[in-house]
C-alpha cells in the first residue's frame, strides 16, 4: 500500500497528466528534493521558488486568475501565517468581483505535531483556515482519501486549502489507490527517487485512475450507538484506536472522519448525534476559538434536546508554541489517553 | 499640505479654486504659428488630441465622483486626478483584450485614466461609486475605482495595493508559457513599495533564465496618505531598487504625457522582445489628496499635468480654444447624465450577500449545510 506522501505524489501526477495542472511549485518542491516529505518527487511540472511565502501565494493567484490550474505548497503551515491577507484576498476575489474572477488554485501545506518538530514545525492552521471565507479546506487521514481529496481540490473551481497531516506522511493505508501496484516494493521502485544522484532519474508512473472524495463529505470510520467522536487528520487515527479499545469492553463509539473542514458534513454529524446523544470533537489546533467550538455550539443550538451529555471539545492547549521535548509536545496537543478519558467522562454523565 | 515639484516635474501648477468644470480661460495660440508637433517629440497630432481628450474625460469623471461623494450619494471616494498624463498613455499602449495573448492589468485605485484609455464608460465608474447593482466591476460591493474588467484582463483592484505585485508575476508566468506577446502591467504607489510584496515582484520577475514579462510601475506622488515620501525612503529613486536586480529601469516625468508615452512604449517594446521585466518610476501629482477621508479638496502647489498639456496644445495650434471648451463641456454633460441615470438604478439586495462566495453560488452558508 502507498503511504500518504506517495498517494499525494500520484494524485499530483494524475493532476498534471490528466487534469491540466501546469504548475506545482513551492520551496524545495522541484528537483532534486521533490518536497521535504517527498510528495512532489518526479513530477514534470514541479519547480522550485524563492523562499517567499507571499510570493508563492501571489503567483498562484495570478496563475489561477490567468486561467491555468496550479498547486502551490507552503513548506510548513507554520510559515503560512505571513500570507493570511493574501489568502483572504484569494477567498474574496470571486465575491468582490460579483462572480467574474475565479481562482481555481490549490494550496497544500503540512500541518500538526507528532514528529517532534518544535515551535516552527508543529503548528496547526485548520481553525484559522475555517475563517477564510471563500476557501474550501480539506484534510485527509489516509492515503486513499489523500488521493481522492486532492483530485477533488484540483477540479474545484474555487481556492482549496489542502492540509497534510505531516505525522501521517509515511503511514500506509488499507486500500489501494486505483492503478497502484499491489507490491509496496514495486511502487517504491517506480516512483520513489533514489538516494544520491537523481539527475538522470525519472519516475515510472503506474496507470492511475480518477478517484475522488467529494469535498464536504465525511466518512464514518467506526460505527457505534453510544457516543459520537468527530475528528480529522492525525487525530482521526487516535480516535479510531480508542474506539477499537472501547469496543472490546462492549462500548460502541461512532467515529466520523470529517475530511472537509469547510464546507463540513453537518448532516452526518447531526444524524450520528441524534442517534448517540453524546459527542466529542477532537483536533490539535489551539483551543480558544477552535473550529470544534463552532461545531459544539451548533450541536447545542440545533440538537440540545437530543443530548444526553454536554458536547465536549478536546483541542491543543492555548500556548504560544509546541515545545520540542516529548513531555512538552505531549502536554500541548491531545493524546490518546485524553481522548479515552473524555469519552469515558461523557459516557458517565447522567442527564 | 507642503508640496514641491520633483526634479523631473515640468510645467506650472494650478490653484485649488479651479472650478470642477470646463476651464474658463486657456492660453491662446499664437495666430502666426502653424500647428506644429515638434515640441511633442513628433507624436502625431491625432494621438496628441486623443490623449488630451481622454485626459479631460478622466479628470471630469474623477471630479464628478468627488461631487457625488459631497452630495452624500456615496460613502467614500478615492481616485487618481492628476495622474492623467501617465495613465492615459499607459492605457493606450497596452495590448487590449481578454486571454493570455493580451496584456494583463494589475492596477490600483488611482488608475481611472488608464481605464478611460482602455474604453471604460463614465457611467460604469459612477455605478461603482454609487454602489449600484449595475456596477460591472463589483456589483456594489467595493469602493470607488476598485475596477475589474475581465474582458480587458483588468484584474480586480484591491485596497491593499502592493499585493498586485506578486499576483502580476503569476499572470506573467502564464503569459510567458504561451509566448503570445502578452505582458503583465502592475502599478502601485511609492508608499506601498515598503511592503515585501514589492520586493517579491523584483525577485520573482528577474530570476536568471526565468525572467518574466512584467512592466513594473510605481506612481510616485511623494505621499502615503499623510506621510511624506521624504523621511520614509533612503533611496534616491525607487527605480534604483530595480537596477539591483538587473531590471531595466527608468524614471519618467509622469506629468508629461509625451514623455510618458514614449518611455512606456520603449519599455513595453523591450519586454515584448526579450520576455524580461522592465521598471518605470513615474513622478506624478496628487491633486485632491489621498481620498475623501482627507477632504478630497484641491491641493495647492501640485503640477496640473492636464492643464499644462492643454496650454501647450493651444500654444502650438494643435488644439483650438473652442475645441478645448467643447471637449470639457461634452464630458461635463456626459458625467451629469451618467450620474442621473445611475441614480435611478437598483442596489444590491440583502439576500445577494451569499451570491458568489463560491463559483456558481454554491452554498457557503453553514446554516444550510
Amino acid at each position: 500500500m502507498a503511504n500518504m506522501a506517495q498517494a499525494i505524489r500520484m494524485a499530483l501526477h494524475y493532476g498534471e497528466s490528466e487534469m491540466g495542472v501546469k504548475d506545482i511549485f513551492g520551496q524545495d518542491v522541484g528537483a532534486p528534493l521533490g518536497g521535504v516529505f517527498t510528495a512532489t518527487q518526479g513530477l514534470k511540472n514541479a519547480w522550485n521558488t524563492p523562499l517567499d511565502e507571499r510570493g508563492i501565494i501571489g503567483v498562484a493567484m495570478g496563475i489561477a486568475m490567468a486561467g491555468d490550474r496550479c498547486v502551490a505548497e507552503i513548506q510548513f503551515c507554520d510559515y503560512i501565517f505571513n500570507t493570511i491577507d493574501l489568502l483572504k484576498i484569494a477567498g474574496n476575489t470571486l465575491w468582490c468581483t460579483n462572480g467574474q474572477i475565479q481562482l481555481p488554485m490549490v494550496v497544500m501545506t503540512p500541518v500538526g505535531a507528532g514528529i517532534r518538530g518544535s515551535v516552527y514545525h508543529s503548528h496547526s492552521v485548520d481553525s484559522w483556515a475555517s475563517r477564510l471565507a471563500g476557501w474550501k479546506v480539506v484534510m485527509p487521514s489516509n492515503p486513499l482519501d489523500a488521493y481522492g481529496l486532492l483530485l477533488s481540490a484540483i477540479e474545484d473551481p474555487n481556492p482549496v486549502l489542502y492540509l497534510k497531516p505531516k505525522a501521517l506522511m509515511r503511514v500506509r493505508g488499507e486500500d489501494l489507490i486505483p492503478g497502484e501496484p499491489e507490491s509496496e516494493k514495486d511502487l517504491k521502485a517506480m516512483i520513489d527517487a533514489p538516494i544520491g544522484d537523481r539527475s538522470k532519474w525519472k519516475a515510472r508512473w503506474p496507470e492511475l485512475s480518477k478517484y475522488q472524495v467529494p469535498i464536504g463529505q465525511g466518512k464514518i470510520t467506526r460505527e457505534g450507538d453510544r457516543m459520537t467522536v468527530v475528528s480529522y487528520g492525525r487525530h482521526l487515527l487516535l480516535c479510531n484506536e480508542v474506539a477499537d479499545k472501547l469496543r472490546e469492553e462492549g462500548i460502541a463509539v461512532e467515529v466520523i472522519d470529517l475530511r472537509s473542514i469547510y464546507p463540513y458534513d453537518w448532516q452526518m454529524i447531526s444524524a450520528s448525534v441524534r442517534k448517540t446523544g453524546r459527542v466529542l470533537f477532537v483536533n490539535e489546533d489551539t483551543e480558544v476559538t477552535n473550529f470544534a467550538e463552532h461545531l459544539a455550539y451548533r450541536t447545542t443550538q440545533e440538537l440540545f434536546y437530543e443530548l444526553m451529555a454536554k458536547p465536549r471539545v478536546l483541542a491543543g492547549k492555548h500556548l504560544p508554541g509546541i515545545g520540542l521535548h516529548a513531555s512538552l509536545e505531549d502536554a500541548s496537543v491531545p493524546q490518546k489517553h485524553e481522548i479515552e478519558q473524555q469519552i469515558r467522562e461523557c459516557l458517565a454523565e447522567v442527564p | 499640505m507642503a508640496t514641491k515639484s520633483t526634479a523631473t516635474s515640468a510645467g506650472s501648477s494650478r490653484g485649488s479654486k479651479r472650478p470642477l468644470k470646463a476651464p474658463a480661460k486657456a492660453a491662446a495660440p499664437s495666430k502666426k504659428a502653424a500647428p506644429s508637433t515638434k515640441i511633442f517629440s513628433g507624436l502625431p497630432k491625432e494621438l496628441l488630441l486623443q490623449m488630451h481628450d481622454l485626459m479631460v474625460k478622466s479628470r471630469v469623471l474623477e471630479e464628478r465622483l468627488i461631487k457625488i461623494y459631497r452630495a452624500g450619494e456615496s460613502y467614500f471616494w478615492i481616485g487618481g486626478p492628476g495622474e492623467e498624463a501617465w495613465g492615459v498613455p499607459l492605457g493606450l499602449l497596452g495590448k487590449k483584450g481578454q486571454g493570455l495573448q493580451h496584456d494583463w492589468w494589475h492596477l490600483h485605485y488611482r488608475c481611472t485614466p488608464t481605464l478611460i484609455a482602455l474604453g471604460m464608460e463614465m457611467i460604469d465608474s459612477i455605478r461603482l461609486m454609487m454602489n449600484k447593482v449595475t456596477d460591472p466591476s463589483t456589483g456594489g460591493r467595493n469602493f470607488s475605482n476598485h475596477y475589474c474588467f475581465p474582458q480587458w484582463n483588468v484584474a480586480p483592484v484591491t485596497s491593499p495595493i502592493e499585493v498586485q505585485y506578486p499576483i502580476a508575476c503569476g499572470t506573467a508566468h502564464a503569459q510567458k508559457r504561451v509566448k503570445g506577446g502578452g505582458i503583465s502591467i502592475v502599478s502601485g504607489g511609492d508608499a506601498g513599495t515598503a511592503e515585501g510584496d514589492f520586493a517579491s515582484c523584483l525577485i520573482w520577475s528577474s530570476r536568471q533564465g526565468q525572467e518574466l514579462p512584467v512592466l513594473i510601475t510605481v506612481q510616485n506622488n511623494r505621499w502615503g496618505i499623510s506621510t511624506s515620501y521624504h523621511g520614509q525612503h533612503g533611496e534616491s529613486q525607487i527605480a534604483d531598487r530595480a537596477k539591483a536586480f538587473g531590471i531595466r529601469s527608468i524614471v519618467v516625468n509622469g506629468n508629461d504625457p509625451v514623455e510618458s508615452y514614449l518611455k512606456i512604449q520603449e519599455q513595453m517594446d523591450y519586454i515584448r522582445k526579450t520576455g524580461k521585466p522592465a521598471f518605470i518610476e513615474s513622478m506624478v501629482s496628487r491633486l485632491y489628496g489621498h481620498s475623501s477621508a482627507s477632504g478630497a479638496n484641491r491641493v495647492e502647489g501640485e503640477v496640473d499635468a492636464l492643464m499644462d498639456f492643454e496650454k501647450k496644445l493651444l500654444k502650438s495650434g494643435v488644439l483650438k480654444e473652442a475645441a478645448a471648451k467643447e471637449i470639457w463641456a461634452k464630458y461635463e454633460a456626459e458625467g451629469i447624465a451618467a450620474a442621473e441615470q445611475a441614480r435611478g438604478e437598483g442596489v444590491p439586495t440583502a439576500e445577494s450577500v451569499w451570491d458568489n462566495v463560491y463559483v456558481g453560488s454554491e452554498n457557503a452558508d453553514w446554516r444550510k449545510f
